[in-house]
């Protein structure tokens, strides 16, 4: 990592989307559209802010490590990662949804442990946990959903927005885990080394985001 | 385990090939000479060791660290040390029983069940000082110097000096009666600096309005010297807990100015590393494009009540393997010189005389492949007339 350069982790779709205006606030608009180029890092109109497009699971990982100084993560993906590493000084709120535990709207009486479905290990774990139960959890990657239709779990934990995904499938939402919305991260090294720049930038967001409410 | 797989270790344990061996072990000399010189006696606690007296004092962050198990003589729990300070402590505390400052080093082995940061060692070389005996801050001070030294011997530039102090936060906490979960859920949202969770949380507890600005504004007071200021004034209504740590921290500063001319201090008064166990300045160094501190320490005062003394305590450690990889090698230029294989008695004598004189002289072996510089070597012994002489290849 340069010292006068920053660079900051985002994730293409919803999460680069919304991010867009809150940087026109700080001047910041990126040369390419990751959507149609190949790059992976993407400069800006400030010679001293760059953008790396990474999936978004992984931009806490990128933060951590140094690969970024900074990063924009769903609060569901920071709950997985589990933040320690981290700073998350700024609530961006954008993306917003909600982490929701999810069933057949017809559900059989349960026999035996729930069987819970999810790409977020940890926090199911965790939530479910909290509230005293043990539950069996099946990590998947993607279309959690499908997996109480085919009898492979009796739930699923997922985020939730419209919840026309969930309707789809004969499904509803049950338990609220918790809110979800971006979080602007920081590497620990970055805040203390580049702390000027690191700064400003959140003070910025700050403002960026006040802007928007 | 595949028959292939016979070779691969352990995650996090690594072994040291010779290159990085010889770095690490000359690098290891100096810091103890270095030490040495500062008048810190060097200490060997043992590598196992029951786990009561192992996970005295430091919380329990260390119990979840510690690989553990059975005494086959006595049926007790018995652990491999993660961390050598507690055991440093009790050597102060119940063996020497000094009256006035001791100091010690140590470096040694740990062993760690979970990797430290991304990447991370389970098997650090820890080296560190601890300072007992004395409770102001020249003591805090000294030891900073001596980590700074540390790294710099190491090569290590362009290191970033993070200051805070726990009391500061102690001493808010002290004001406002939450109960434990609450609270640490507060610890943990301010330590990822989560401003807006550090609200919602505040906002749901009970808490006098002008603590509660106090604890919101402690997130963000990190920065330069300016921020002493900032926290001056944030403070001005806090107890004296916080004033204390303030002002404490103000003197570490202006004395390491004094000493250091030229250095640049960051401040964090939200850090809160080791805030189980820390009492007062709590200081760490950190490396452009590392996410964790490369060496850290501060003030952990009464470590050694448990071992019947409590004693006031400074130190700070870090771990050589990571030093001798971060630094710049240092290049060893002197090569070796190789020896043919000769039962000549006057061969003998120069190959033991060279050595003798600080020359590293390798002697072939009959039928060996490879000559001089499969060996290392740069030079050679040749036989003149009735002498041998040290050529170039």
């Amino acid at each position: 990592m340069s010292k006068d350069v920053l660079t900051l982790a985002l994730s293409k779709g919803r999460i680069f989307k919304d991010t867009l205006p809150l940087l026109a606030h700080a001047g910041i608009e990126p040369l390419e559209d990751p959507e149609k180029s190949r790059k992976l890092i993407i400069e800006t109109s400030h010679p001293d802010v760059r953008l790396i497009i990474v999936r978004a699971s992984d931009v806490p990982t990128y933060v951590e490590h140094g690969g970024a100084d900074l990063g924009v993560a769903g609060k569901d993906v920071l709950m997985e990662h589990g933040g320690a590493g981290l700073y998350e000084p700024v609530d961006l709120e954008i993306a917003k949804c909600k982490l929701m535990t999810a069933g057949p709207t017809q559900a059989p009486e349960l026999r035996g442990r729930l069987r819970v479905a999810t790409k977020f290990v940890n926090a199911t774990r965790r939530y479910f946990a909290e509230q005293g139960k043990q539950v069996d959890i099946i990590k998947l990657y993607g279309s959690m959903e499908l997996a109480p239709l085919v009898g492979m779990a009796d739930q699923i934990v997922d985020v939730v927005d419209t919840g026309n995904t969930l309707k789809a499938n004969g499904l509803e939402p049950l338990e609220l885990i918790a809110h979800i919305s971006s979080r602007l991260i920081v590497n620990k090294a970055s805040m203390k080394m580049k702390h000027d720049k690191v700064k400003s930038f959140i003070t910025l967001m700050e403002e960026a985001v006040r802007k928007n409410s | 385990m595949a028959q292939n797989d016979r070779w691969l270790l352990p995650e996090g344990i690594e072994e040291v090939l010779p290159a990085q061996a010889e770095r690490l072990e000359s690098l290891r000399r100096k810091l103890l000479d270095m030490y040495h010189g500062w008048g810190y006696q060097l200490v060997m606690p043992p590598q196992i060791e029951y786990l009561e007296s192992l996970l005295t004092g430091t919380g329990n962050d260390l119990e979840l660290q510690t690989f553990k198990l059975t005494d086959q003589l006595t049926g007790r729990m018995m652990g491999l040390r993660a961390d050598m300070t507690p055991q440093v402590a009790r050597i102060d505390a119940h063996h020497l029983r000094r009256e006035g400052p001791s100091r010690l080093c140590y470096m040694g082995s740990v062993l760690k069940t979970l990797p430290e940061g991304p990447g991370g060692s389970r098997s650090p070389l820890q080296v560190g000082v601890e300072l007992y005996g004395h409770s102001g801050v020249e003591s805090d001070v000294e030891v900073l110097q001596l980590m700074l030294q540390t790294l710099q011997l190491a090569g290590i530039e362009d290191t970033h000096l993070d200051l805070g102090h726990v009391g500061i936060y102690r001493g808010l906490m002290s004001m406002v009666s939450l109960s434990d979960e609450q609270e640490g859920q507060l610890f943990d949202a301010l330590q990822r600096k989560a401003k807006p969770e550090v609200e919602a949380l505040l906002n749901a507890s009970s808490i006098d309005n002008d603590v509660k600005q106090m604890l919101l504004r402690l997130a963000d007071l990190n920065g330069g010297e300016e921020v002493l200021d900032e926290a001056e004034q944030v403070f001005a209504g806090a107890g004296d807990e916080t004033k204390a740590a303030l002002t404490a921290i103000r003197q570490v500063a202006e004395l390491l100015k004094h000493r250091l001319p030229g250095i640049s201090v960051h401040y964090d008064l939200a850090e809160l590393r080791g805030y189980h166990y820390h009492t007062g300045v709590v200081f760490a160094a950190y490396l452009p494009g590392h996410g964790q501190a490369i060496a850290q320490g501060g003030r952990y005062d009464d470590i050694g009540m448990v071992f019947g003394r409590a004693r006031a305590a400074t130190g700070f450690s870090t771990d050589l393997k990571t030093l001798s990889m971060l630094g710049t090698p240092e290049v060893n230029t002197t090569g070796a010189i190789f020896a043919p294989h000769d039962t000549d008695p006057a061969l003998l004598a120069r190959i033991q005389g060279l050595r003798e004189s600080g020359e590293r002289v390798v002697q072939e072996l009959p039928g060996q492949k490879g000559g001089p510089g499969e060996s290392g070597c740069d030079r050679v012994l040749v036989k003149r007339a009735d002498s041998w002489e040290v050529e170039g290849l």
